[in-house]
């Protein structure tokens, strides 16, 4: 059974009506090392809609982490264009939140809710009391209502991430950015967060941009998958899976939209191996 | 190449064994999972208690050694200097030339931190400013401050402004030096979660930078506080000798010229006091309240 409510996949002519939220075209990303400069991902393409949840996927080194940081503002496209409702992104700003896989995201000298409160005072969004007001109903909608006073460092690590993620949704971006959240949790929290993620977004309703390398996790998670080859990342594929949740992860559809994924992601590691074999 | 594979006979197969399901003991049954510690184990985790138990011994064996030496004039017992030093707290001058320190020292402190943090500030928001800092550190920092005070008695003449200067040079090097490596360890993810925020310039210094460092600012708070504590007496030692105005330096070499040695020793025992409370009292607190209350040291 799916859980979530999706409505019924748009025809094309009215997908095209719609305005894209966020519009990445062309993106070429390059960082330089002390010795190399490495072109993280080569002309990517992908649009992203109004409460989507949209996964970049690929082995690590396709650029799928540059990709979001340079949507986070962070990383300036050689190549390319990135724009959030018809403005071009240049620099970090409270209007795109940024959930990061490690842990120490959160500042250890403010306790839950004043990590939650922090960026709304900082952008100046709300004032004390109404950042106090929706700091802690976020909290209470990520569950941790009863350790709104703690420090971060006596938090477990999957409460942690759901201290981030209250933190993000307590901004009401226009676009959640998550860099693998739960990559560092163990399996069963994992699975557990996955879930958690699944029903606020019923709840909420908020568009995200989330990356990871589990395939798993991309089905499971996303309503929409975009599927990155190796080293330079290039667009290989756009899936969809919003008919997947973690009660179907073993129904035969899942299976082998699972294996159509590794197909194509291995498919370039046969290649590649075979060139370099030759 | 060597074969990993074990020949048969040393090839064992694992046996199967039965399964099986319990149901989980109440945990009522097992009694308390936790203990309250006796009062022993408590007293003993008192680190003041243990602290005090120790300074009682280190008394004990001076009085012990001095009334073994019996000579008050070279090495004058505890119970004397004690004595000597309510005495002179009480009648002397000791408590007010102590205040006169302090302040002295309160204000090139002060002085020095803001420097500090105005460098630190420019260090990791400029490229020239990072090169500004490491060149000026790398040059004053090993200069002692006391070099400096007949420079600055030179400039400024016999007085505070003297003894600040050099307060302040004793105090800027060190502190921008652990803020410095305070601010450029703050983790990436921590820069960029502040970055997203829309955090820039010196509210992003203040709200991210600074705490994140704390640590490291604490560390140099603290040494700079030492530094600043032995170059003040040092240089009131030179300086009381000229200008007469006073402190604690001042204090132990008028005594010492009059060869009450006792008071000499009191003089000591004030400074070594302070310096223990500001140790123990004051950095201590500050730092439960914040690094440890947030788990960044333990």
């Amino acid at each position: 059974m799916n859980a979530l409510s999706y409505p019924a996949v748009d025809t094309a002519a009215d997908a095209a009506s719609h305005r894209p939220l966020l519009d990445v075209s062309g993106v070429t990303l390059q960082y330089k090392t002390r010795d190399h400069l490495v072109t993280a991902c080569y002309r990517v393409d992908f649009q992203l809609f109004q409460a989507e949840r949209f996964v970049l996927l690929g082995p690590s080194g396709c650029g799928k982490s540059s990709l979001l940081k340079a949507v986070g503002g962070f990383l300036a496209p050689v190549e390319g264009a990135i724009r959030l409702n018809g403005h071009a992104v240049t620099q970090p700003g409270p209007d795109r939140m940024m959930v990061f896989q490690e842990f120490d995201q959160l500042p250890p000298w403010k306790t839950v809710k004043q990590n939650v409160m922090f960026p709304l005072l900082a952008s100046g969004k709300a004032n004390r009391r109404e950042a106090e007001e929706k700091a802690l109903d976020a909290i209470a909608k990520v569950k941790l209502t009863k350790f709104a006073n703690s420090y971060p460092h006596t938090l477990s690590g999957g409460m942690k991430q759901r201290v981030a993620i209250a933190r993000a949704m307590a901004m009401e971006p226009d676009v959640l950015l998550m860099d693998e959240p739960f990559a560092a949790l163990d399996a069963l929290t994992r699975r557990k967060m996955q879930e958690e993620l699944l029903q606020l977004w019923d709840d909420v309703r908020f568009t995200m941009l989330f990356v990871t390398h589990s395939i798993e996790e991309a089905l499971v998670v996303g309503s929409r998958i975009l599927v990155l080859s190796p080293h330079p990342g290039q667009v290989k594929a756009e899936v969809n899976c919003h008919d997947f949740d973690l009660a179907s992860t073993g129904s035969p559809a899942f299976q082998s939209t699972a294996r159509r994924i590794h197909t194509m992601l291995f498919a370039d590691e046969v290649e590649a191996q075979g060139s370099t074999g030759a | 190449m060597t074969d990993l594979s074990a020949p048969d006979r040393f090839r064992p197969t694992p046996p199967i064994r039965p399964e099986y399901e319990r149901a989980v003991t109440d945990t009522g049954v097992i009694g308390d999972a936790a203990r309250p510690l006796s009062p022993w184990e408590k007293l003993v985790n008192v680190a003041a208690l243990r602290r005090v138990l120790l300074l009682a011994v280190i008394a004990a064996v001076w009085q012990a050694a001095a009334v073994w030496q019996n000579n008050p004039l070279m090495f004058p017992t505890f119970t004397a200097t004690a004595a000597a030093l309510w005495d002179a707290a009480l009648n002397d001058t000791l408590l007010p030339m102590a205040w006169v320190s302090l302040s002295i020292l309160l204000k090139g402190y002060a002085i020095a931190v803001v420097l500090a943090v105005g460098l630190t500030t420019l260090a990791v928001s400029t490229r020239i400013g990072d090169d500004l800092l490491s060149t000026l550190t790398a040059m004053f920092n090993p200069l002692p401050a006391i070099a400096l005070l007949p420079l600055a008695m030179l400039w400024f003449g016999l007085g505070a402004v003297s003894l600040t200067f050099v307060l302040v040079h004793a105090v800027l090097w060190p502190l921008a030096l652990n803020t410095h490596a305070g601010f450029t360890s703050v983790s990436e993810t921590l820069r960029m979660a502040g970055r997203n925020y829309g955090l820039r310039g010196p509210r992003y210094v203040a709200t991210v930078l600074i705490p994140a460092a704390f640590p490291a600012i604490l560390t140099g708070l603290k040494v700079g506080w030492a530094f600043a504590w032995r170059t003040l007496i040092a240089a009131e030692l030179v300086f009381g000798v000229s200008s007469g105005k006073g402190g604690l330096g001042w204090f132990i070499f008028q005594n010492r010229n009059e060869l009450y040695t006792d008071k000499v020793f009191a003089g000591l025992a004030t400074v070594i006091l302070i310096g223990l409370l500001v140790e123990n009292v004051v950095f201590r607190w500050i730092e439960a309240h914040t690094v440890r209350a947030w788990g960044m040291v333990r």
